[in-house]
């Protein structure tokens, strides 16, 4: 047999039929659903007269339109659009028989950190989600990926998507990381590396050292973003690390069920020798605390950068960066760290879990934000709330400043109340600066947990490792 | 889903590289429950002031434009959000077929579930229909799925590759979960053989 990557592996026990053309019914084994791509779904399914075909496989929660404040029950906290969302789902959810975590429960949170927290996402499966941060997932060695709601509607109906196999691609990080380097700054400097096109039409598995040294937490993060590099899925094979994190779960397997699972998990690794189409290597040590200047996630550099010259790109990236850098409000040859904002986000699906928060308090303990800054720290589920609560990083967030809120996406796409107005500038632990994404003509700089904590107390993007 | 058909139509050209979801229909539009209406808001915060006013300069705001039914795009068209809002937006506005030499997986699959076209050229083709989309009203492109061609205003033939399976959707208008569910069988089978194999799942 020859030998095959990780994601040959998981593809080829998810075949439920395959035509001709190589055209394939891929069967998923968890579905994740949310309030804003949903509903048109579930309506097309009501037209047809079709159920849900496993409804036990398919796990709804709202996230992206809740507000994050206190007394959100009081419907008058949402818009009248954002309440009809999340009551089509509620109702959807009723009617057609799915788990579902509603906002008055404490596990209610962001789709991709209450699945895993939950013990849904175990490692072979396949998970999808109308969203595409569903890469999170892939942090297990699950195929996760996001679709759209005509895929949802098919999902919902079939418990199978139509696909062609995708490319395999290798980002290996080796050695290392250096201190204040963190998995925020791996996945954001593989982007940095291949572009926001380079990874389209694979599947990225990440491997090495430094990858293998992260908690789940971190390689959570990693595999969140592999959609911003272009990849349909990200990929870690899963380990003693991820054994632990499933074992207890919610709805992870028990006792003997454990075992048998665990024994199948064991085989999902990349046999040596396996063909990946696509290869790129960094080294852990040369990674640095980094941030995005622009408003695409490609537009990352060292923190110790400057902001670069248009005419340094190619191709279309010159009028693409003109454009960034004049919508950011900065200046070519401008030191990053002489860049001032007015705004810290801490949350969302790729550092709203608990050791970002632990990386937060580190920085902020005994200190205070600087004078007149906005900054909120957004849990990523109500259950990751009540553990910050009760490490006491609630109470050092509060003596900091911060806004310490309840869970939802919150300010990373700005449907909620939480957003930026027009000019001002922030420094988030979310994965997109496009224009407009906090808010219109919001200005983004996205970086991890430590070096937005940072921020936060200087007011300027800061190199983390100065405060340290 | 509509058949698709020859069309002959104008087509608008937006060089731009990595014109993300976000752009294409921001957030604050995604709240409805319905799948059509989102023309109105197509490019909002290019094509609009916050007053509602439009901004002369963009390119479907120019009366030449104005009814384009092709998009000529830069790279990485589409990357972002899973929202399929964004094909929904660029449907409802008018635009069936989008070329570039790129396009983000999602954004791809959702215009074929929507009866739409995109299609990846390389560079050198694309900065031909490109500059041909810069003529304006006079500059009509045909797409011929069938024969996988698009003619230029000049009456140039440039061919297209397009996946067989999703050309044979477009052009019979077939609904997916249809044809996936006369395959309920093959699914049912799968599912006792996964379901003993992996019990935990």
């Amino acid at each position: 047999m020859s030998p095959k990557t990780l994601y040959d592996k998981i593809w080829d026990a998810h075949v439920a039929h395959e035509a001709d053309d190589g055209t394939c019914l891929l069967y998923i084994d968890r579905h994740l659903v949310h309030e804003v791509t949903s509903a048109q779904a579930f309506e097309g399914l009501r037209m047809a007269g079709r159920k849900v075909r496993a409804p036990e496989k398919t796990i709804a929660v709202p996230d992206h339109n809740v507000p994050t404040t206190e007394g959100r029950d009081d419907p008058a906290q949402m818009t009248e659009e954002s309440r009809i969302q999340v009551e089509a789902l509620d109702t959807n959810a009723k009617e057609f028989g799915v788990h579902y975590y509603p906002v008055s429960d404490v596990r209610q949170g962001i789709v991709h950190i209450v699945g895993p927290e939950q013990g849904w996402t175990l490692p072979g499966m396949t998970v999808v989600c109308g969203d595409s941060h569903t890469a999170t997932h892939g942090a297990f060695g699950a195929l996760a990926h996001g679709i759209g709601t005509s895929e949802v509607e098919h999902v919902l109906a079939t418990q199978t998507l139509i696909q062609k196999k995708s490319k395999n691609m290798k980002v290996e990080i080796t050695g290392k990381l250096k201190p204040g380097v963190t998995a925020k700054d791996i996945t954001l400097a593989v982007i940095g590396e291949t572009g926001t096109g380079g990874g389209t039409g694979y599947v990225i598995e990440y491997c090495g050292e430094a990858i293998r040294d992260l908690s789940m937490e971190g390689r959570m993060t990693v595999c969140n973003m592999a959609i911003e590099g272009g990849a349909r899925a990200g990929l870690i094979a899963p380990d003693e690390t991820t054994y632990a994190y499933v074992k207890g779960r919610p709805h992870a397997p028990k006792a003997g069920a454990f075992e048998q699972a665990l024994e199948y998990w064991k085989t999902l690794f990349t046999d040596e020798g396996a063909h990946f189409d696509k290869v790129v290597t960094l080294k852990g040590e040369d990674i640095q605390p980094v941030v995005t200047w622009g408003t695409s996630p490609e537009d990352v550099l060292p923190i110790t950068g400057v902001v670069p010259n248009p005419e340094d790109f190619e191709g279309g990236k010159v009028d693409a960066a003109r454009r960034s850098i004049e919508y950011m409000g900065l200046t070519p040859g401008q030191k990053l760290t002489d860049i001032e904002i007015d705004t810290v986000f801490i949350g969302s699906c790729t550092n709203g879990r608990i050791e970002d928060f632990r990386a937060v308090a580190e920085v902020v303990k005994g200190k205070k934000i600087k004078d007149g800054m906005r900054a909120m720290i957004v849990p990523g589920s109500g259950l990751v709330r009540a553990q910050a609560e009760e490490e006491g990083l609630a109470d050092i967030f509060r003596e900091a400043g911060f806004e310490w809120r309840l869970a939802g996406c919150s300010m990373c796409l700005a449907m909620n109340p939480d957003q930026l107005s027009e000019g001002e500038r922030c420094a988030a632990t979310s994965n997109r600066n496009f224009e407009g994404r906090q808010g219109y003509k919001g200005r983004t700089h996205l970086v991890s947990p430590a070096m937005a904590a940072a921020a936060a107390l200087t007011g300027k993007l800061t190199d983390i490792r100065e405060l340290m | 889903m509509e058949k698709f058909e020859t069309f002959s139509g104008i087509a608008a050209p937006m060089p731009l590289v990595n014109i993300d979801t976000d752009m294409i229909i921001p957030k604050v539009f995604l709240k409805s429950i319905a799948r059509t209406g989102f023309g109105a808001n197509l490019f909002d915060e290019m094509r609009f002031n916050r007053d509602g006013t439009e901004i002369p300069d963009f390119v479907l705001n120019k009366p030449q434009y104005r009814s384009a039914q092709i998009l000529i795009a830069g790279d990485n068209f589409g990357c972002g959000s899973s929202r399929e809002h964004a094909p929904w937006a660029l449907d409802d506005f008018g635009i069936k077929v989008i070329v570039s030499t790129s396009f983000a997986d999602i954004f791809f699959n959702n215009s074929f579930k929507n009866g739409m076209l995109p299609i990846v050229l390389p560079q050198e083709q694309v900065d031909v229909l490109m500059a041909d989309a810069e003529k304006g009203e006079n500059a009509r492109m045909t797409v011929d799925l069938e024969a996988q061609e698009i003619t230029t205003s000049d009456g140039d033939v440039i061919k297209f590759e397009v996946d067989a399976f999703k050309k044979h959707c477009l052009l019979n208008g077939l609904d997916d979960i249809g044809l996936t569910m006369e395959k309920e069988a093959s699914i049912d089978a799968f599912e006792a053989k996964a379901g003993a194999a992996r019990p935990w799942v």
